[in-house]
């Protein structure tokens, strides 16, 4: 008999970036909804590093906001420093990156998640799904509690049969000692659910006045900063920063490494997860970049209302000894004090190819699942998962079409796309290299892309939907205008190109071409440009983006057309790929496995050759013509 | 798929010394045994190891039709991956067609054109140059270009392109990871690096695009245009070619007013061979067209045969012609040999690098040594077909130009300084492109023409 019964639509398992967006979307799309957490306090909380953002994760953080999401918003409320990485290079791998005081970035989202409408904050551990014939029906807490519901989204991030590490001493816990969630897992794999186990791991915290900053480097934030969300003012960011410091690992730092690896749990064979190649731990540096003399360490705060230093770039699950002896041999970290140990941390995941674009079960109607516990890593990654997944299940409650982006949409469908369809051995970071089209996927027109879709769910309001359209517009008439505008070999003009090494023109030319130039841009030609009007910094950049890289664009967009044409090809869920007996059997296996949607989805299955898939589109050809 | 068994006559319907016909698909063993009788009358080939000969005859219920050899090829070992069975029986039409009718009446069916190859492809037996290479042997016009093919067929092709595609993935992969990882791959002096790489692979990308040009004359044959001055001969030595009488030949000055074509086999090429009319100035309205016309073709054909009288003597026409020569692949015929020569042969050489050949095309003589020079200028040297790339399909062509625009944006890329993520897009068409010329990116378009090429499913 169960203690306690109630009935909601949707109930959320988990309150971390992925759980907080899935909540948020669900409730705001009117749906009532329940969010679990193992603790209150934890809420959003950020166990590894201090930031938001980052190569290819700022991208993330501002698709999720052109759709209708929260963290880009909160991390605006909440940052300490701001910086768009890469400006050395192309406008693709510009990244934004903010320094996060962890606390005030808790608060925030726990009070946007207290006071939105239809959402109950609940902190419970969940240790069993209810599913009957196939369906989700509900959850049931430790307690013997039974909630009711339509649709289920699974974050359960790090917490699943959790435990920390740091050389042969091992915690049963979560993260930061929080308790790990021991019961749940049992019931996925009695409703058939593949689990692996993964592991992740996190640098020591230090204490500040331990710290000799004047032997580091000190990295300050930018002059302008921006936003990351398109709707927070950028006047109201501006603000003072505080400083993060680098400095370096030498031979006497690997030296130490080296001779205690036999002691570590990773080499040893104590954890058996699989760890993230893109975020190794400074031992997993050392072994595998033998030949490099230094690694960089960045010294960052982990909020305004504590002492405590993260050390960015040592992530280790080496002893509490061998941890302190390492630090120290690091410039500035001499006399560094330890307020918390690095360790490693083990947790059950989910095989995701289990999952539909759509983040649903295949084999569980109603069951959704986001984040750590789809087997990538990061807070970005988990908040884009826990958005999609908030947002199709709410969708299915409400009887509605399921969103699902693709790769040449966004990011997020980069990376939904590889989680489903690739074999994932380790957790899974979102990478710009990952993104085929990302010349396309930029984080400066996140909005442009994205923010049709957010509105069409529900979750963009009117008003910031209009801007976006407008902004459109403006764009599209200034390039216009840009285009038809002649100028032509007068005195000014020569002043000005030969002020920036320009060639002379000989005949008139647009000033398109002109700011094409790569020694030129839309700015620089301000002079010679009698007609401009004033017009907002987000719109220059679209501009200048625009003209001076459009052959690239539409060299992109070729690809993308070419791209489409394998998407559009659909394949249907219900097909069984033993009927193609030109298929490999190893084809046939994993088609029949993961069932893609598209014929574009089928190729890119790892076991998939593209002689299977012609063989496949030859198949398919033939039976429309035999219906024909 | 693929339940039916085909068959298709497999070599030539001419009255050759052998004549083979194919069997492939679940059923050959069971059809073959139901037509075929050893000696002994109980061998069951059925229970035939693979790869075995057997001798006995074909027959239709009670009747003997040939003595044949039959080759049994159990699956996967052949070519289309299926059960195969080959009966080599005695040559001519009529045999030959007795025993396919017998074999599609014992519950074969016809094969379509190019069916076994489709097959061969399907099963995964051949890559997809592969496949199109047999499709071109199929069509091939003449020797060489079914020797071209036959290296297509072994994989040449194919290595080549994975070569270079391997050579461009590593740089992507270099340049990707580099973004990824900028604290421990550094792109520092990479610029010049990939600039050389580019400059490589412009290169070997020529090369394969001059080969496959040479590709084009073996399948299409070699664009010849016949020039001279009026009633030099040109319509004569066309005939003497072709063997018959196509041009109007008179000993009136400018007959020929149209352009003639003829296709004709010298030397074991083809030869697209134009008759034109005779360069002179004119007035006569219908013969400038003509001219004009004659210009315009020698300007766009492989080859020039350029046909001298040696009874007249040279004018200023000549000249023209001989200047127009300089820089085509050309011969020079000292024609009408038979007659009292005005023009010397020195005379000539002087004038032109180009072999000249002294002919009667009345007497048919000096052919021998005109066949011997056009296999020197096409084929000597040029045309190794073991180790060569030959690409002869116009698809791949096209590819291939395709990888080399690329590459050719990527140098361009370079040049204005761009930042490094701009390279990827342009190495990842080239890689594209030329995974399409061997079929390991899939392309739809590539699946339609495939399509076309193996009349699937209609």
């Amino acid at each position: 008999m169960p203690n306690l019964e109630e009935t909601y639509d949707i109930a959320i398992v988990g309150a971390g970036h992925a759980g907080c967006e899935a909540a948020l979307a669900s409730a705001r799309l009117g749906l009532n909804t329940i969010i679990f957490t193992i603790s209150i306090d934890s809420i959003a909380l950020m166990p590894c590093n201090p930031n938001i953002g980052g190569s290819s994760k700022g991208h993330l953080v501002r698709e999720v906001d052109a759709l209708g999401g929260e963290m880009g918003k909160n991390i605006d409320k909440t940052f300490l420093q701001s910086k768009m990485l890469n400006e050395s290079k192309g406008p693709a791998v510009h990244s934004l990156r903010a320094q996060a005081d962890k606390q005030e970035y808790t608060k925030e989202m726990r009070k946007i998640l207290e006071n939105t409408d239809n959402l109950t904050i609940k902190q419970a551990e969940v240790t069993e799904l209810i599913v009957e014939d196939g369906k989700i029906t509900g959850v049931k807490t430790y307690s013997n509690a039974i909630y009711h519901c339509q649709a289920v989204v699974l974050a359960t991030g790090t917490y699943l049969k959790a435990r920390c590490i740091y050389g042969d001493v091992s915690n049963e816990t979560g993260p930061n000692g929080l308790q790990a969630a021991n019961y749940l897992t049992d019931s996925l794999k009695n409703h058939g659910i593949e689990i692996q186990r993964f592991k992740t791991g996190t640098p020591a915290r230090v204490d500040k006045r331990s710290i000799d900053f004047s032997k580091m480097e000190e990295q300050i934030g930018d002059q302008k900063i921006v936003p990351f969300s398109f709707s927070t003012d950028p006047e109201s960011v501006q603000k003072d920063q505080v400083s993060c410091w680098l400095t370096y690992t030498n031979q006497e730092t690997h030296r130490i490494i080296r001779e205690n690896l036999d002691r570590s749990p990773l080499f040893s064979g104590v954890i058996e997860g699989t760890g993230p190649r893109y975020c190794p731990s400074i031992e997993d540096k050392v072994v595998k970049f033998a030949d490099k003399d230094r690694h960089h360490v960045f010294i960052e705060p982990e909020g305004l209302y504590t002492n405590e230093m993260y050390l960015g770039g040592m992530s280790s699950s080496l002893p509490e000894d061998v941890q302190v002896a390492m630090y120290r041999t690091v410039p500035g970290l001499e006399h560094v004090k330890i307020v918390r140990n690095a360790y490693a941390i083990e947790y059950d995941c989910i095989c995701p190819g289990q999952l539909k674009p759509t983040l649903e079960f295949k084999a569980i109607e109603g069951l959704f699942s986001s984040g750590q516990f789809n087997g990538s890593s990061g807070y970005e990654e988990a908040a884009a998962q826990g958005l999609v997944a908030g947002i199709n299940a709410a969708l299915k409650v409400l009887g509605k079409e399921p969103i699902i982006l693709d790769r040449s949409q966004a990011y997020i469908g980069v990376l939904i796309d590889d989680l489903v369809t690739k074999e994932n051995h380790e957790p899974y970071r979102m990478m710009t290299s990952r993104a085929e089209y990302r010349l396309l996927l930029r984080q400066d027109n996140a909005d442009l892309r994205l923010s049709e879709i957010g509105y069409q769910v529900g979750l963009v309001p009117e008003e910031t939907y209009k801007k976006v359209k407008e902004k459109e517009k403006q764009i599209e008439e200034e390039i216009k205008r840009l285009n038809k505008t002649v100028v032509g070999a007068s005195e000014s003009i020569s002043n000005l190109l030969k002020q920036y090494g320009s060639t002379p023109l000989k005949t008139g030319t647009t000033l398109a071409e002109l700011i094409r130039r790569p020694e030129l841009d839309y700015k620089k030609i301000k002079e010679i440009d009698k007609d401009r009007k004033p017009l907002p910094e987000d719109i220059i950049t679209q501009v200048d983006i625009n003209i001076k890289y459009e052959g690239y664009i539409k060299r992109q967009l070729k690809q993308v057309e070419q791209f489409k044409k394998l998407e559009n090809k659909k394949l249907s869920v219900d097909f069984d790929y033993n009927m193609v007996e030109n298929l490999r059997k190893e084809a046939r296996q994993k088609l029949n496995f993961y069932k893609p949607l598209s014929i574009g989805q089928a190729s890119r299955i790892s076991g998939v050759s593209p002689a299977d898939i012609s063989v496949l589109l030859i198949y398919l050809e033939q039976l429309r013509y035999r219906k024909e | 798929m693929n339940t039916e068994t085909i068959a298709a006559i497999a070599t030539a319907l001419t009255n050759s010394g052998i004549g083979i016909i194919r069997l492939s698909g679940p059923e050959a063993f069971e059809i073959i045994d139901k037509i075929y009788v050893s000696p002994s009358g109980n061998k069951k080939l059925k229970e035939s190891r693979s790869h075995q000969v057997h001798y006995g005859y074909i027959k239709d219920g009670g009747r003997i039709i040939d003595e044949v050899m039959v080759l049994v090829m159990r699956a996967p070992n052949t070519y289309t991956r299926e059960d195969t069975v080959e009966i080599d029986c005695h040559g001519g039409a009529f045999i030959v067609q007795e025993i396919l009718k017998t074999v599609l009446k014992y519950g074969a069916r016809a094969a379509e054109p190019g069916e076994f190859t489709k097959r061969a492809f399907l099963n995964g037996r051949i890559d997809l140059s592969q496949a199109e290479a047999v499709m071109d042997f199929i069509n091939a016009k003449n020797q060489y270009a079914m020797e071209a093919s036959f290296c297509q067929l072994k994989g040449s092709v194919s290595n080549q392109i994975r070569k270079l595609r391997e050579d461009i993935l590593y740089q992507i992969a270099f340049i990707e990871s580099a973004l990824d990882d900028p604290e421990h791959i550094s792109l520092e002096g990479y610029q010049d690096q990939l600039e050389e790489m580019v400059e490589k692979l412009l290169e070997q990308l020529d090369n394969i695009l001059k080969q496959s040009e040479n590709g084009r004359i073996l399948t299409e044959g070699i664009k010849t245009v016949i020039l001279g001055k009026p009633n030099a001969g040109k319509s004569s030595l066309l005939n003497l070619l072709a063997g018959e009488e196509r041009a109007i030949v008179t000993a009136v000055p400018g007959t020929t007013r149209d352009i003639l074509k003829e296709h004709i086999m010298l030397g074991g090429l083809s030869l697209h061979i134009v008759d034109t009319a005779g360069i002179r100035d004119t007035d006569d309205i219908v013969e400038k067209i003509g001219v004009q016309k004659a210009k315009e073709s020698a300007l766009n054909a492989d080859f020039i045969l350029y046909v001298v009288d040696s009874s007249i003597p040279l004018d200023k026409n000549d000249t023209e012609i001989i200047e127009f020569i300089k820089d085509k692949k050309a011969v020079v015929l000292l024609n009408k040999t038979d007659l009292i020569p005005v023009i010397k042969e020195e005379k000539i050489r002087s004038l032109t690098e180009k072999q000249v050949i002294p002919i009667s095309a009345k007497n048919a003589e000096g052919i021998d040594i005109l066949e011997n020079a056009v296999k020197e200028l096409f084929i000597s040297g040029e045309l190794a077909y073991n180790n060569e790339i030959c690409i002869t399909n116009i698809r791949q062509k096209q590819e291939i130009k395709e990888a080399y625009q690329s590459m050719l944006m990527l140098k361009k890329s370079l040049k204005d300084g761009m930042p490094e993520d701009f390279y990827t897009i342009d190495l990842m068409d080239a890689y594209t492109s030329l995974g399409h010329v061997i079929g390991e990116s899939v392309e739809d378009d590539l699946i339609n023409e495939i399509f076309e090429k193996f009349c699937m499913g209609k």
